[in-house]
């Protein structure tokens, strides 16, 4: 118990309540149940992308496009949507997962066979799936009146009070936890960044591990994509554009070490929601939405130097007493 | 006679300096460059005109100058995400003195001030509290830009005296803009800095051996500082030469160069992993992605498709080795 109120995820818990109560303490309606709900609705989409980054940075890698996944295959969802208004929605969530993976495969190849460092192999699928959008749309947009009813209620349908969306969201959760807990390729996501030399003498194969992480993060974009793309009734080339830095940061809030192998599902799941109330906030205070990247970017970097120091490396301080001694 | 006479085969391993040149990244992007410009000539006959490749080295001095200070950032082992918002924050920073009536000598000043303190800045977050670069520079990138945004909103910053604007439209002779002589300039002064001063070799021990590079007495975290603050430097000189170009400043200045900004360094042969690289490798670059910019242009294909083939260049440049030693026999 002690440890756990000395953890990071404490530590969100306890700033998530301050800062809850301090808009409170001037805007009651902002926490009432039925707005939290809304809130936590508005973060579904961030949440789902930030477990998926979440294995990914946990194998030292890191996976920057995911948000030109997400609006690639919204893209291709409204689009088949237009064209053929019949196809049910469990197709399109197939298709839609199925593309996110081969997407997130194609990284993931990369990276595993080719060995090209993930920032690089990412940087550029970013702006090639990002371009991708433009090719096939003509830079037109779909709009809701092009999409079917059944399309666009998905994401909305209510299930005891709360939406599709979150539900999605929850249940993806849940999947994580037992996944990180208890399945050997969870432990090997932490195996693999741990120690990467460790890994293989105990018979994980570094790179496949990596590649399954950037499957998984492609999957969890995909369907995002189309629950987007569902949710706003709008697709075209820009949607959520910048939203792999919301989704790294929210990892890194959540106390995901870049370095790999250190931080936990719960850790992400509450810097996502940090950053989601952060948002909805603010127009409710009256804070103009512009100051929205400023208050990311400082707690990016408020959260990795909090990291950094919880998690000193015990081999310098041998190096500096050596130095010390000669 | 049996054949255990005649000379055995020796390989010749040790190549001559001259085929070491042919083999290397340098030459082989050159070729590139050359045939780009061959392929561009065919394809549109507005090609082959002083005045149009005048306008083409436009769309990479600007990238270009930052680019040499991050390939010694990148070599050294550490990368800057931040350029382009620092670029936003110089910007706005000279567009609210311009309200304030600076004229041109107090402008270029803050400009480059303003990207003096934000490499500062993230200097002092990587090497003072011992960050990842990668995770600091995401965050500062947010944050400058989010500076601009919270400073403009949605509005714009005008009226920069008429003297500013030589900066990113004058010529210095005929064709030879200002920009691309201060190009060229920075070009060589980066290129003796790398390659011929001990700094530049220190550059080189930090990335392939950061912990070796500081038992031989070389002060890490201060080369690292330094090379923080000349991108910095470069970003917000980047920043006076855009915003006079365009005469007005949004938010959304430069946004995304980033990417092509680490693209030109890496496509210029230098290792993403840090210890190896070229200035002329850069620069050699910095033509290739402005003729396959400048060529798509005149072929009125699109920014958005443009940033395809950027991207493909960026990835195919990376495999294409890679594969060839995967497969060769």
């Amino acid at each position: 118990m002690t440890a756990f109120l000395k953890s990071r995820e404490a530590i969100l818990l306890g700033a998530i309540a301050v800062l809850l109560a301090l808009i409170a303490s001037r805007f009651p309606a902002f926490v009432e149940p039925s707005n939290l709900a809304r809130v936590f609705t508005d973060t579904s989409p961030l949440i789902i992308l930030a477990l998926g980054q979440t294995v990914v940075i946990l194998t030292r890698c890191i996976d920057l496009s995911v948000a030109a996944n997400l609006a690639l295959t919204g893209m291709v969802c409204a689009m088949l949507n237009a064209a053929m208004p019949g196809v049910p929605v469990a197709a399109i969530l197939l298709l839609a997962v199925a593309m996110g993976a081969v997407m997130g495969a194609i990284n993931g190849v990369m990276v595993w066979k080719l060995s090209i460092p993930p920032i690089v192999v990412t940087l550029g699928t970013m702006t090639i799936y990002r371009g991708l959008i433009f090719v096939i749309s003509d830079g037109a947009w779909v709009n809701a009146h092009e999409m079917s009813p059944a399309f666009t209620g998905f994401p909305r349908f209510d299930i005891l009070g709360l939406p599709m969306l979150a539900w999605i969201a929850i249940l993806v959760a849940a999947l994580f936890f037992v996944m990180i807990a208890r399945t050997p390729l969870g432990r090997a996501f932490y195996a693999v960044g741990g120690n990467p030399g460790a890994a293989v003498y105990t018979g994980i194969d570094v790179g496949r591990t990596q590649f399954m992480a950037f499957v998984i993060s492609g999957a969890l974009a995909g369907l995002t994509g189309y629950l987007w793309v569902a949710r706003y009734s709008v697709a075209y080339v820009d949607i959520a554009g910048g939203f792999e830095l919301e989704v790294v940061a929210a990892c890194v809030i959540g106390g995901i070490s870049i370095a790999g192998g250190a931080g936990t599902i719960l850790g992400t799941i509450l810097g996502a929601l940090f950053l989601g109330i952060v948002k909805n906030a603010l127009p409710v205070v009256n804070i103009s939405p512009f100051w929205q990247m400023a208050i990311s970017g400082t707690a990016i970097i408020v959260a990795v130097a909090f990291n950094a120091r919880s998690s000193r490396s015990k081999g310098r301080i041998i190096l500096k007493s050596a130095e010390g001694h000669a | 006679m049996t054949d255990a006479a005649s000379p055995r085969h020796v390989p010749n391993r040790l190549q001559s300096p001259a085929a070491r040149l042919l083999k290397s990244w340098e030459v082989l992007l050159l070729a590139v460059a050359v045939a780009i410009f061959i392929a561009n000539s065919l394809a549109s006959p507005y090609f082959l005109n002083a005045w149009n490749l005048s306008d083409a080295t436009f769309n990479f001095t600007e990238k270009a100058m930052i680019a040499f200070a991050m390939a010694l950032l990148i070599i050294s082992g550490e990368i800057d995400l931040s350029v382009a918002s620092i670029i936003a924050l110089a910007s706005t920073a000279m567009g609210a003195a311009v309200q304030m009536g600076a004229g041109t000598p107090e402008l270029v000043v803050i400009g480059i001030v303003t990207g003096l303190l934000c490499g500062a800045f993230n200097g002092v977050l990587v090497t003072g509290l011992g960050l990842p670069s990668i995770v600091v520079t995401i965050g500062t990138m947010s944050l400058f830009r989010g500076i601009s945004y919270i400073v403009l909103g949605d509005q714009a910053y005008r009226g920069y005296p008429s003297g500013f604007s030589y900066f990113g439209q004058g010529y210095v002779w005929w064709v030879i803009s200002f920009e691309f002589v201060l190009f060229a300039v920075l070009a060589v002064i980066y290129g003796v800095l790398l390659h011929k001063t001990n700094f530049g070799r220190m550059v080189y021990a930090i990335g392939n051996n950061a912990t070796g590079a500081a038992f031989s007495g070389i002060k890490v975290a201060r080369v690292k500082f330094i090379l923080f603050l000349l991108t910095g430097l470069m970003s917000g000189i980047a920043a006076i030469c855009l915003t006079s170009r365009l005469g007005s400043t949004r938010p959304s200045i430069a946004f995304g160069w980033e990417l092509e900004v680490v693209t030109m360094v890496v496509l210029g042969g230098v290792s993403i992993l840090g210890g190896s690289g070229t200035i002329p490798g850069v620069v050699i670059a910095a033509f290739v992605m402005g003729l396959v910019t400048f060529g798509l242009g005149l072929l009125n294909v699109p920014g958005i498709v443009m940033s395809i083939f950027i991207g493909l260049l960026l990835i195919g440049v990376i495999a294409l080795p890679r594969l060839w030693q995967k497969w060769r026999p």
